[in-house]
């Protein structure tokens, strides 16, 4: 059977539970789904935060998320992967992120899972505003995200 | 060429997009970035710091050194934060 590849930029929700059945249903040939949620968030440390305002850059988010999911699919044997990424207000506890892959044995899954947040987190265009009692701030890039995404390269 | 500007970025600068024709001697996105932050405050504001400032033409990642001609649309914009 094809791989289904699977790539959304959206405003609304996601069913996680939805996404996984839809990647698995009907096959015999899928031994192992991956999924990881990324949720808001109902503080940064100390300060608690309101809601997270997802800004990001319509065609480009979408192109570059396509990209790394190929290179996923080159990667990895996969039988199939769904990435689903939120823009807009998004309040503490709610979905922000999705992504989900499927494989004949865990390996592949996890490690193609893991690769294409890690690659979400430093190269798909979005940038989140956190919104908070005394106003509101652009997150800072961090810079072990950007480790976690250079040990791909090596 | 179209430039689109990106949260922080946008915001020092005050609009999201604009239409820009720099001179000829413009040749890369790191010289359209000494460019642009003559054109007022909000420019030098937004890229006071040019090397935190990321960079994509026709909507694909780019270097400071990339050449810009035949670009329809350059994108600015601060470290990427999503996931």
């Amino acid at each position: 059977m094809t791989a289904i590849v699977t790539v959304r930029v959206q405003q609304q929700d996601f069913d996680t539970a939805a996404e996984i059945a839809a990647l698995s249903h009907g096959r015999t040939d899928i031994g192992a789904v991956v999924s990881f949620s990324g949720l808001c968030r109902g503080n940064d440390h100390a300060t608690p935060i309101a809601a997270l305002t997802l800004e990001h850059y319509p065609g480009m988010a979408e192109a570059e998320i396509m990209r790394h999911a190929e290179q996923a699919m080159a990667r990895w044997p996969l039988q199939g992967l769904t990435v689903i990424h939120r823009f807009g207000r998004i309040t503490p506890g709610e979905n922000i992120v999705l992504v989900v892959t499927a494989s004949s044995h865990r390996q592949a899954a996890f490690e193609a899972a893991e690769f294409l947040m890690d690659y979400l987190k430093t190269n798909a265009p979005f940038w989140k505003r956190e919104e908070t009692t005394d106003g509101g701030s652009w997150v800072e890039a961090k810079s072990h995200d950007d480790d976690a995404a250079a040990r791909w390269t090596k | 060429m179209k430039v689109k500007y990106f949260a922080w970025v946008r915001e020092r600068i005050g609009k999201a997009e604009e239409t820009v024709e720099p001179p000829e001697s413009v040749r890369t996105v790191g010289e359209l970035v000494a460019w642009l932050t003559e054109r007022g405050e909000g420019y030098a504001y937004a890229f006071e710091k040019p090397k935190v400032i990321r960079a994509a033409i026709d909507q694909t990642h780019v270097q400071p050194d990339t050449a810009i001609a035949g670009a329809r649309e350059i994108a600015f914009f601060p470290p990427m934060t999503g996931g």
